[in-house]
């Protein structure tokens, strides 16, 4: 049109055409380009990431019996924004055996984001959990009818035995430290929380898979994304093989009935522990599922204490079994030598009286052999007082250094760290800081720390310590790191100790006249010559403790073992026949003084001791 | 010369071009969006993509229908098919049912059709009609009451009746209109002021709005201060007027608006950020507009729309499905695409010889346009959640019809305006 006045607000018009698209091209740009939280926005949206629980890692003792599998069970879930107004609540409470009360008060409870912080309306809650195939058998069938239920299996332990509860562990719902040390878990899952289920958690476990389904806006499933392409399957834990005797455990755990204490069973030559018994204990199916942690609570509150693992947790003084250690540092280091002798005033020794009745003077064959006390407390002061005293004790305090040094090598005062044992106490050998502290640099001398000289005192081991300690002395002055897996690496863990090999024989020997003349002679074992050592130790909770350490046969040994029982009175009595049975049933594979045996393990020395 | 010929040879072809562009990749979308991984044929009637195309078939006839009806006709008949529109408008609420609180649509058989969308071609052509006389000269604002009222009952009714704010707020392009006949510019202006002053105070306060109608106001009256002496008084007088119109939304917006309304202006203003509450749609339609990223998911690869993360995301979401599936490039093809459509659209308009074609042209261009600005700002977070459809790309009869209504008429008249003169 001619003469227009306006003609240039067609610009203007077009003009604001061009800003807003050019505007909204630069948002477009921000929001697909620039921002990238919308990708994974987008990824969470549309794709539900499933996991598929792998089934855990089966246990089998060293013989291939089955001992810790798995059984499934089931959790209902619901996603309450699924389920809708006409969700049949009636039918459903029926199916389930529930009534509505229930059912409102538990969508109550799911509901309540105090309790439930990770509710939501848009995801699966766990209505009802740990039911079994029969439980859910009913509602399977009929899962159609009920909008936004789920079934979700999962897998429970299960055991073969009622054995050796501690060393297996148990498996629970991890906690907010295993979330935030390990991403592999989110809340619910289970892990290993002691025993071999915690030190082998990460090869029991598996790999769990994933499967990527597709849901729309309202939470519906669409099926897998991609056809499943990106799926993973779940991988299983790898089986695990124990060097656990079953039949041997069974026998420990019989024996030990009815008292306190623990029984360590070792192969010498590989290290593998052939049974782990600690005693009071339980039945495995206590801590598993629903029941767990009422279980683990009425556990906790037993004052005989069944959760520790008395065989690798409790420490005492050795007692008499310290003395072959005292035997092969005191040759080593010199002090004595293998015929040295000295002279027993029997009850009249000081500063140590003997407590036995034996002839003198004693050698040291004769003084393993009769646990002659004065012996040893005369071998321990030579051997520091080689050298005298020196300026301020500084030559004794060497000698000291030495000789804990050497007692350390064996093992002692120390946890096995290379060990797949998950619960251990360390122990104690005395440093010389520590009598400094309580005696002053130059205030201690070896009439001071005498009753280390036979095992009293300062000096704290665990059983499975001296279960090694048999097995070094079995092996001439080496030990495999004791361990539970029957993969564990055997060469890469020999330990061998600095006591010259030849010393061994002379300790052997006094270990076998024990069981053929001394303390243990009433428990030889028919036509197999074994080696051991009593203890009876002193302690402030009561009658003494009965130790017993040893092993056999004398030559060629299959077998090492330590067994404590608390407060039982004398080694000889109570800790010997206990060793004397479980290494005739492991040597024997059977056991011909079933007399024995059935009065072991019919004897209650401690009232308190429950049965879980 | 036949006339048929002269037609195809005088039709504006670009246009035709983009339209078929814009229509067929639209369509494809339309497939994509309601597509829910079960391979079923684009042509299928059951789903919506075979439907549309069934739509655009039938707009495509339409089309050559109005291509061989006279020109004039238009012209002729406006204000009776105007008459004939507001009388349906009317009736439409007593025979519509409930569709999501809109009482818009008309049921005839299996075709359900919505009449608002073919309102905005009739007030076109009336308000064509009536400012293109030969009398009608713009000289001040008396000379807008009755242009004002022909696009105001239309809208009035939708609004009202219908409860279609959406489609009435596309009324309003008209003023884009008037502005070009001659309309003072501070009406445009003054009117983008106040949308941008109701925006602070409502996600603000209504101090921020009071600073920055004070900066304005004061360079206005520094501008004109010397030019008339009185003009400073009409500026304060527009100040003070401002600033009663920012308490009245801050009166309006706590007090008066349901709380629904006030919902979806708070999601609009990133007031309320709860992606599973009110502001889903929005947050939803960015998370798969920004999933496309650079290239997209590629076609009917798309998870957000598809399953069903979007509402409407076939209808007035359309442009989600292009984000995720196509991605910027995609996407911002599509804008510049309809960029150059509207600009052609505009140019056609100028090059008309008679009022009547113009005017008509100009309301084509600025329906579209704002169609365009309301449906993309709105997909885009950048406008509040009103539905209103995209040209071409929404799934639905009643809208692909109204379109191509509008533009075959622009298209006829374009072609005949040479000969209009003879």
């Amino acid at each position: 049109m001619i003469n227009d006045k306006y003609y240039n607000r067609r610009y203007v018009i077009s003009g604001i055409a061009v800003v807003i698209v050019l505007v909204y091209i630069i948002k477009l740009f921000i929001v697909q380009i620039i921002d990238q939280s919308t990708k994974e926005q987008a990824d969470n949206n549309a794709l539900v990431r499933q996991t598929i629980y792998p089934s855990r890692g089966l246990i089998y003792d060293r013989n291939g019996e089955l001992l810790v599998f798995n059984q499934p069970i089931y959790d209902i879930t619901l996603v309450l924004r699924e389920m809708g107004k006409d969700f049949d609540t009636l039918a459903f409470c029926d199916i389930l055996d529930i009534n509505q009360e229930d059912f409102n008060n538990r969508i109550k409870e799911i509901s309540n984001k105090r309790k439930n912080r990770g509710f939501s309306r848009y995801t699966p809650q766990v209505f009802m959990s740990q039911l079994t195939k029969a439980d859910v058998a009913p509602l399977q069938e009929s899962l159609y009818r009920f909008p936004g239920v789920a079934l979700r299996k999962r897998t429970l332990r299960d055991y073969t035995y009622k054995a050796a509860a501690q060393a297996l562990g148990s498996v629970g719902e991890v906690n907010q430290k295993d979330l935030d040390r390990d991403k592999y878990y989110v809340l619910g899952d289970y892990s290993g929380r002691d025993g071999i289920e915690k030190t082998y958690e990460s090869i029991l476990r598996g790999i769990k898979g994933e499967e990527i389904l597709m849901r729309d806006s309202r939470g519906r499933l669409q099926g897998h994304y991609k056809d499943g392409k990106f799926d993973t399957p779940a991988q299983a834990g790898t089986d695990l093989t124990l060097t656990i005797d079953i039949q041997l455990q069974l026998l420990a755990e019989q024996l030990l009935t009815g008292k306190i204490g623990s029984v360590v069973a070792i192969e010498p030559s590989t290290g593998e522990i052939l049974a782990m018994a600690s005693s009071p204990t339980w039945n495995p199916q206590l801590l598993v599922g629903k029941v767990r942690s009422a279980n683990y609570n009425m556990l906790l509150q037993d004052n005989t204490k069944p959760l520790l693992n008395r065989a690798t947790q409790a420490t005492y003084s050795p007692g008499s079994t310290f003395k072959v250690l005292q035997s092969l540092v005191c040759l080593q280091e010199g002090g004595i030598t293998p015929n040295t002798k000295y002279s027993c005033n029997g009850p009249r020794s000081t500063p140590i009286k003997c407590t036995h009745n034996h002839g003198s003077p004693v050698s040291l064959e004769e003084a393993i052999e009769q646990s002659c006390n004065p012996y040893f407390w005369c071998a321990f002061r030579d051997m520091l007082q080689k050298d005298g005293y020196g300026d301020k004790n500084e030559i004794f305090r060497k000698r000291y250094q030495l000789w804990r040094d050497d007692i350390l090598q064996f093992g002692l005062g120390q946890r096995f760290n290379e060990s797949d044992i998950a619960e251990q106490s360390s122990g104690s050998i005395p440093t010389i800081a520590y009598y400094d502290r309580y005696y002053g640099k130059t205030g201690w001398k070896a009439i001071t720390i005498r009753s280390l000289s036979i095992g009293q005192g300062e000096v704290l081991v665990t059983p499975l310590q001296l279960a090694n300690e048999a097995a070094i002395i079995a092996n001439s002055g080496y030990y495999i790191t004791p361990h539970l897996n029957k993969d564990f690496p055997v060469e890469s863990n020999k330990n061998t100790t600095s006591i010259n090999p030849k010393y061994f024989p002379i300790v052997q020997d006094g270990m076998n006249r024990v069981m053929t003349h001394g303390t243990g002679r009433w428990y030889q074992i028919d036509s197999i010559q074994s080696c051991g050592k009593t203890g009876t130790v002193q302690n402030p909770h009561g009658k003494d403790h009965a130790i017993f350490i040893g092993f056999a046969p004398k030559e060629n040994p299959q077998i090492a073992i330590a067994v404590v029982v608390e407060n039982a009175g004398f080694g000889a009595t109570w800790a010997a026949p206990v060793a004397s049975l479980i290494m005739e049933q492991y040597l024997t594979d059977t056991i011909k003084r079933t007399w024995l045996r059935d009065r072991i393990a019919n004897s209650i020395l401690n009232e308190d001791v429950k049965e879980w | 010369m036949s006339r048929n010929g002269s037609i195809l040879k005088n039709l504006d072809w670009t246009t035709i071009l983009i339209f078929l562009g814009l229509t067929f990749f639209g369509w494809l979308n339309i497939y994509g969006a309601s597509y829910n991984f079960e391979q079923s044929s684009i042509f299928d009637f059951f789903n919506r993509a075979g439907k549309q195309f069934v739509w655009i078939i039938s707009a495509l006839f339409l089309g050559g229908i109005i291509l061989l009806i006279d020109a004039k006709t238009y012209d002729l008949f406006a204000y009776i098919l105007y008459a004939i529109m507001i009388v349906v408008l009317l009736i439409t609420p007593l025979l519509a049912h409930n569709v999501k609180g809109s009482y818009s649509w008309i049921t005839i058989g299996p075709i359900s059709l919505q009449p608002a969308e073919f309102a905005k071609c009739i007030t076109a052509l009336a308000l064509a009609k009536y400012m293109g006389r030969y009398e009608y000269h713009y000289r001040g604002w008396k000379d807008l009451y009755i242009p004002m009222a022909i696009i105001g009952l239309p809208m009035a009714i939708i609004m009202l009746l219908q409860r279609e704010t959406g489609t009435a707020l596309v009324f309003a392009a008209f003023l884009l209109v008037f502005y070009r006949q001659g309309m003072s510019g501070l009406v445009l202006w003054g009117g983008i002021l106040a949308a941008i002053i109701f925006v602070i105070v409502v996600r603000f306060s209504i101090w921020p709005a009071i600073i920055l109608l004070t900066i304005c106001f004061g360079l206005l009256a520094w501008r004109t201060w010397k030019i008339k002496r009185y003009y400073k008084w009409l500026v304060l007088l527009a100040f003070i007027v401002y600033i009663g119109f920012s308490a009245a939304c801050d009166v309006v917006f706590t007090k008066v608006l349901q709380p629904h309304q006030r919902v979806r202006i708070e999601v609009l203003l990133g007031m309320k950020d709860d992606p599973s509450g009110a502001g889903y749609n929005v947050a939803q339609s960015m998370i798969a507009i920004g999933s496309g990223r650079f290239f997209g998911k590629g076609y009917l690869q798309g998870t957000q729309t598809k399953l069903h993360f979007v509402p409407e995301q076939d209808t007035d979401f359309i442009f989600c499905t292009v984000g995720e599936e196509w991605g910027f490039v995609g996407s911002a093809g599509v804008l510049i695409l309809y960029l150059i459509f509207i600009l052609r659209l505009i140019a056609i308009a100028e090059r008309q010889r008679d009022n009547f074609s113009q005017i008509y042209c100009y309301s084509v261009a600025s329906i579209f346009m704002t169609h365009l600005i309301i449906n993309v700002g709105m997909v885009l977070g950048l406008l509040p959640v009103i539905g209103i459809p995209l040209p071409f790309f929404s799934y639905g009869g009643s809208s692909m019809i109204g379109f191509s209504l509008l533009l075959f008429i622009l298209l006829k008249l374009d072609a005949t305006r040479v000969e209009k003169l003879h």
